[in-house]
């Protein structure tokens, strides 16, 4: 085994210890940080707030994004709101609560000390993004309001209308360009990262392509930190920008850095169904409607009378039929499974049956259509302005969508991979989340890693490593760079039959069909021979137009279908793999007698984490045991 | 559905561009503006040709990638909308579109319809923010903020600087853009003790950029696809004003220690 999968992890009470992890870190002195260079790829939530904060204490920082400015990064899409446990409901919330809930919601699959901190850390995002002028929503008396979310029985999310994601990436990405006034960062706009570059065992650059100009280039770093989001996009339809990929993370991969539960994917309940095959993207709605939507179907199978005309007595609100105590509020890995079961069972509306209601007729009479609107108007105008129906007037159909992965990069409690020198941040690392991810989490997790925690343990890194050392025309870099135009060179030569959307749109098909919101055995050893055939098809048959030399978006897209060509079948085969049910991993076999997912605590209460093992060979699987000396073990419920 | 469009097509900033032609035959109005110009790409790469470069990311309306215009107007022709948002069912069978990119001296042409926009980056940069370190911050509710400012704020922020008001603006003012930021950490008190700096170092650059003077056309509420207000542009004159008269640059003398 090459992999030594210390997590770091301190040991003592769970309250004290990333205090006493923080004193036993080394630091730089300021005077220092200047002489080290800190590579910080993607500038979302994560990596825009680690780019920033690092700037701040005076690290030398480069900060790379694919898009035309830093503050297109997807965290901006995020709707609903952020967690924290500030208790200012006065509603028995608690740092422990708000842990207990995430370790709970993730099913019993992710880090006690990771998911502590998290929540811990929660209380300062708050302070410091009031501080940098994010403008929550308030109360009249001035005072922050909060909203309910799924897997919770207080309120704790913090919320900017419909827009909380784009309020804190604003504010985060501010930050960033006054560091960038500063002089501390430099950004590289419109660059993508195509290899990490690893010397002796350390992280040590990465090589980019200019999206522009098609120039690739060797960027040197003392430490490398990957904030590149999630790989949703695999599936080809998710509610993912059309730009997230998982190039960087899959590159690291193949340097070296394992690949921690792959096959954890989140199928968020409301989305907006498909209409047609042109389509592109799916939309989400954000899951704060469930605070006031009621969700429903009819109790007749094949029902097609305008909803507003089904009685009461024939509506089936199967989610508060069947977990009482949550009701629409379950968490999305359930409310997405009852959905398909439902619509399997030939309940579903709308277009092919695939779609429930999402109503808000009762929450209008009791409030009113003006609280309504302050709540939701943006949500509301966005679902009229796609389907071009009125939910004022007409329940909302939506059905589930591929959203966010909880799988990524291995990290120890450092947040470092199993490279040294290479950070992972955000959702393109794994942990914190388990194996289902709650409403308002994701925010909070990626500006905890880039605000609170890598500024502490990168320096403890770097306070051990001599600064520079390393020139761009090292022989692994240039191999590096020749490697990568072979591939361009190649991508462009096949001249093939097939666009590049033909074999995501089929890569897509598979993984929904075999390795989407259900998974057995047999479909995903059947997964398991149909993507790689794909790939060997992708690479006789696609065809790629232009050259290398200019702006080419459609050799920007091969390259990341090429890699999506090769995780899909990582995250198949890690759920194949995995031989229970937990969280948004729902394996057909193993089930209670209601239907829930049922854990296998006795074999998988563990990280699988996955080592590359060279083109062509199967990857090795480590594993992480995962120790629950807190929390109490227990099925799920939320009934 | 057949639409007809002709499109604005130029290699890269240095080549002249033109306008190309294209019949699409089976549009669905279900269809985005953007999956339609996807279908066309499609159609272009199989026949071997090039497909027509354009920005796009989220296709949510919220990252701000997207815009162009569509007969002479940024985004088209439905209000509160930006392109990735605009459905087929509001065009007609067998019309004719025109598509070009945003023009402003300040936006560069980079391929077809895709601009370079780094201008707004160098204008925020120079002072759309509130200076407070990391870890620098006091607990939240110790600074109470009045709902009707916190709503304005937010109305302001809700920009998404995808360039539609200077593209829409005769004299290609990025005033709508850069007053929102302006107006939004103004109208908070954590905006306020770099309220004049901020209005001075912003409005300078805009002009530095190559983006012109605000002359109250309006064209930039109408385009807005956020609906974010013209009003902004008033404060931000104000306050620029005020800061031009009462701003003094911070001391160089050092402190003491």
């Amino acid at each position: 085994m090459s992999f030594q999968l210390d997590a770091r992890t301190p040991s003592g009470p769970l309250e004290q210890r990333w205090e006493k992890a923080r004193q036993e870190m080394k630091l730089v002195t300021p005077a220092n940080r200047r002489k080290y260079t800190v590579i910080v790829v993607g500038s979302g939530l994560a990596g825009g707030s680690a780019a920033a904060t690092l700037g701040e204490l005076g690290y030398n920082v480069k900060c790379f994004c694919f898009q035309d400015s830093p503050r297109r990064a997807h965290s901006i899409a995020a709707q609903g709101g952020i967690n924290a446990a500030k208790n200012y409901q006065n509603d028995g919330d608690s740092v422990y609560r708000l842990f207990y809930d995430t370790v709970k919601g993730g099913d019993f699959r992710s880090r006690e000390s990771n998911v502590y901190r998290l929540a811990e850390v929660s209380v300062n995002i708050i302070d410091q993004c009031v501080a940098q002028g994010v403008p929550f929503a308030r109360e009249y008396g001035g005072t922050l309001a909060n909203r309910s979310f799924g897997g919770a029985q207080v309120s704790r999310t913090f919320y900017a209308r419909g827009q909380t994601g784009q309020q804190l990436l604003l504010g985060c990405y501010q930050a960033l360009e006054r560091q960038v006034d500063a002089g501390r960062v430099q950004m590289f706009y419109r660059h993508e990262m195509l290899d990490l570059v690893v010397i002796d065992g350390r992280a040590r650059g990465i090589v980019t392509r200019n999206l522009v100009t098609g120039a690739i280039d060797c960027h040197v770093a003392d430490a490398v930190v990957l904030a590149t989001g999630g790989y949703g996009n695999v599936f080809y339809l998710s509610t993912n920008a059309k730009g997230s990929n998982a190039t960087a993370i899959w590159r690291a991969y193949k340097r070296g850095a394992g690949f921690g539960n792959p096959c954890f994917t989140q199928i968020h309940p409301t989305c907006i169904p498909q209409s047609g095959d042109y389509q592109s993207k799916l939309t989400l709605m954000s899951e704060s409607l469930r605070n006031d939507g009621r969700i429903w179907v009819p109790k007749q199978k094949g029902e097609t009378r305008n909803p507003n005309e089904i009685p009461e007595e024939e509506r089936d609100y199967y989610l508060e039929r069947m977990y009482p105590a949550f009701g629409n509020l379950c968490p999305r890995d359930i409310a997405s499974r009852a959905a398909k079961l439902m619509c399997d069972q030939g309940y579903g509306v709308g277009p092919g049956g695939r779609g429930v209601y999402l109503d808000f007729k009762e929450a209008i009479g009791r409030l009113g259509r003006k609280t309504i609107e302050e709540r939701y108007g943006n949500l509301f105008e966005m679902y009229e302005r796609i389907t071009g129906e009125d939910p004022y007037s007409v329940p909302m159909r939506i059905y589930p969508a591929v959203h966010y992965t909880m799988g990524g990069l291995w990290v120890d409690y450092h947040l470092q991979s199993t490279i040294p020198g290479l950070f992972v941040l955000g959702e393109a690392n794994f942990s914190d989340h388990g194996a289902n991810r709650l409403g308002a989490s994701a925010l909070m997790q990626g500006l905890a890693d880039g605000y609170f925690i890598i500024p502490y343990t990168i320096g403890h890194f770097l306070a051990q490593v001599k600064p520079g050392a390393v020139a761009a025309d090292h022989p692994e870099f240039l191999a590096a760079q020749h490697e990568i135009e072979h591939r361009t060179k190649r991508l462009l030569s096949i001249k093939g039959k097939k666009t590049v959307d033909d074999f995501h749109r089929e890569l897509g098909k598979i993984l929904w069909e075999y390795c989407g919101m259900a998974r057995n055995a047999a479909g995903l050893r059947h997964a398991l021979e149909k993507i790689p055939e794909l790939r060997e098809e992708f690479w006789q048959n696609v065809n790629v137009p232009g050259s290398g030399e200019e702006l080419n978006q459609s050799l920007e897209k091969a390259g990341r279908v090429a890699d999506f060509l090769e995780l899909g079948e990582l995250i198949c085969l890690d759920a194949l793999e995995r031989e229970e049910s937990c969280g948004g991993h729902f394996r057909e076999e193993y089930q209670t007698e209601e239907g829930e997912a049922k854990r296998d605590d006795e074999h998988f209460c563990h990280v699988a984490v996955w080592e590359h093992a060279g083109e062509g060979k199967r990857p090795v699987r480590h594993v992480e045991p995962l120790q629950f000396e807190f929390v109490h073990l227990a099925q799920r419920s939320y009934k | 559905m057949k639409i007809i469009l002709n499109i604005w097509r130029q290699k890269n900033s240095s080549s002249p561009g033109k306008m190309v032609r294209y019949e699409l035959d089976k549009v669905n109005e279900h269809m985005s503006f953007l999956e339609m110009l996807d279908v066309l790409n499609e159609e272009l790469t199989r026949k071997g040709e090039d497909p027509v470069t354009f920005e796009h990311d989220c296709r949510e309306g919220i990252c701000g990638c997207c815009g162009f215009m569509i007969n002479g107007i940024p985004h088209g022709p439905e209000r509160g909308t930006t392109v990735c948002q605009l459905h087929m069912r509001h065009f007609h069978d067998g019309e004719e579109l025109w598509l070009e990119p945003f023009r402003a001296k300040a936006f560069p042409v980079i391929k077809d319809l895709m601009v370079d926009r780094s201008a707004f980056d160098r204008i925020i940069s120079a002072g759309g923010y509130i200076s407070v370190n990391t870890g620098s911050a006091p607990e939240a509710n110790s600074l109470p903020v009045k709902k009707q400012c916190a709503d304005r704020a937010m109305d302001a922020a809700a920009c998404i600087g995808c360039g539609a008001c200077v593209a829409a603006c005769p004299n290609a003012s990025a005033s709508l853009f850069v007053s929102a930021k302006i107006a939004h950490l103004g109208l908070l008190p954590q905006g306020e003790p770099e309220r004049d700096r901020r209005a001075v170092r912003m409005v300078l650059k805009m002009t530095e950029e190559g983006f012109g003077y605000c002359t109250n056309t309006g064209e930039c509420e109408a385009i807005c696809p956020k609906g974010v207000k013209i009003e902004n542009i008033a404060m931000m004159h104000r306050d620029f004003t005020r800061a031009v008269a009462l701003f003094r640059e911070e001391s160089k003398v050092g402190g003491a220690g």
